[in-house]
């Protein structure tokens, strides 16, 4: 039977993972390739990476952080943050990573994920969607609107539209973020996560606002995630994925357990 | 002990170079060229992707020296595509031929109101009598990502299920295959490949 997957997610600022609340007040929170390879023997289903920063200049240091998280890692590892050509995605492979995970990039041209996905299949291209609830839309859930810039910068897209002419174009999975939710801890948005994960055919990734099991269970049951993205919730010993997953076997969700 | 991993072009073969190297494999990468193929002591045969991309195996000469090599008992691996590649052909690109090897055709999974591709990770039930697969138990999970797949045979040595059971492992004397990635499957996929790199001949030193 196949298992709803739980995804560390480690965002990176020069070469260090850091956890803030919605990009500011960043704190350090250790060495990428370590805390990888502990949420991987914790028990982690798959590892995203994601330089929030994404300078030009920090190019070089991403690359060398994802070759040694890459090195010991033996689950799925998935890199974005910066990737703007088919030719950034290229050295995000060769450097170890499986999957790349395109945003704003792929907003502004939506065929780099048919350019991605034509070399490295489609297995490997995950289009990640920042996105708000809109009150004033017909369906404030269905056409919530999309945004670039850490949530700053509305594109004038709907999720669901957007979702499907992602999948359209050959992305692999959807990583949705609930702007709404997003730091809050107090649950992922499940009728978000729910209308895209109905709309599509191919896996989606339900991220913000993880706080508790509860939440987990949630989003999986209600929001018809195919996997849930926890950051936050295994920094600083908060909880494990070892523990996050027994609990969720006990409520019934069939999650794979570490051995 | 040597493992010639074959490049054709169908996404990126890092992660399975990392592995073989990790479990101390001298890895050797080829391309067109078929001399590494001559003197293989063993083969993988990765791939992500189309179904169609086997078709620089028949434009290089490949598929005919592989063929060839398997003749002769070298130990060989496909994964995931490289593994439907050893099958007749695929629903996926019905003009492309694969090896052969096994009689079956693979095809995509049935409609249902499951997603696909299947993305994640699922459990293996493993034949007893299966080499790769020793002292993987049952319910042990691996990491897929496809869409199209094998059915089930007498060749299979590991059937998972999603949507129908189909052929999560194939094998026959020398000639293996799985389509779950075991590079990308923690403990359990490190150990599938320790065996093929121990696998030897049986009846010989």
């Amino acid at each position: 039977m196949i298992t709803k997957r739980i995804i560390a997610c480690l965002d990176v600022h020069g070469g260090r993972v850091v956890k803030g609340v919605q990009f500011v007040d960043l704190i350090d929170a250790g060495d990428p390739a370590t805390q990888a390879a502990r949420h991987a023997g914790e028990g982690a289903d798959e590892i995203v990476l994601l330089d929030i920063t994404a300078t030009h200049e920090g190019r070089a240091t991403l690359l060398d952080t994802v070759r040694r998280t890459a090195c010991g890692l033996f689950v799925p590892f998935c890199v974005g943050g910066g990737i703007r050509t088919a030719g950034d995605a290229a050295q995000v492979f060769e450097a170890g990573a499986d999957k790349v995970s395109v945003n704003s990039a792929a907003l502004a041209d939506p065929n780099l994920i048919d350019a991605i996905g034509r070399s490295f299949g489609a297995q490997a291209v995950v289009v990640a969607i920042d996105a708000r609830r809109d009150p004033n839309a017909e369906d404030p859930v269905r056409d919530a609107e999309v945004f670039v810039q850490g949530g700053r910068k509305p594109v004038g897209r709907r999720v669901v539209e957007w979702a499907r002419e992602a999948e359209a174009r050959g992305a692999g999975e959807i990583l949705l973020t609930s702007m709404d939710s997003d730091g809050t801890r107090a649950g992922f948005d499940c009728e978000l996560t729910a209308a895209v994960s109905e709309a599509v055919g191919i896996p989606v990734i339900a991220s913000g606002g993880a706080g508790t099991v509860s939440h987990f269970t949630d989003v999986f049951a209600r929001g018809k995630a195919d996997a849930a993205l926890a950051a936050s919730i295994f920094h600083f010993g908060i909880s494990s994925a070892r523990l996050l997953k027994e609990e969720l076997a006990r409520e019934g969700i069939s999650v794979r357990l570490p051995c | 002990m040597r493992v010639t991993v074959i490049d054709y072009k169908a996404g990126n073969l890092t992660s399975v170079l990392k592995a073989l190297r990790h479990l101390g494999a001298e890895v050797e990468v080829s391309d067109a060229d078929l001399a590494p193929i001559a003197s293989a002591e063993r083969i993988v045969l990765p791939g992500v992707g189309h179904f169609a991309a086997t078709q620089y195996l028949d434009s290089t000469g490949l598929a005919a020296a592989i063929h060839e090599a398997i003749g002769r008992g070298v130990p060989f691996l496909g994964i995931c595509v490289g593994m439907q590649w050893l099958y007749a052909g695929s629903t996926e690109a019905p003009d492309q031929a694969g090896l052969g090897h096994f009689p079956e055709q693979c095809a995509r999974f049935s409609d249902s109101h499951e997603k696909v591709p299947h993305v994640g990770w699922n459990s293996l039930e493993a034949k007893a009598s299966s080499r790769l697969l020793a002292g993987v138990k049952l319910g042990e999970f691996v990491y897929f990502t496809h869409s199209y797949k094998a059915p089930v045979s007498a060749d299979t040595a590991a059937i998972t299920q999603y949507i129908e059971p189909f052929a999560s492992a194939v094998e026959r004397e020398n000639v293996m295959g799985v389509q779950f990635h075991p590079e990308k499957s923690g403990e359990t996929g490190l150990k599938i490949l320790r065996n093929f790199l121990a696998w030897e001949r049986q009846g010989m030193a």
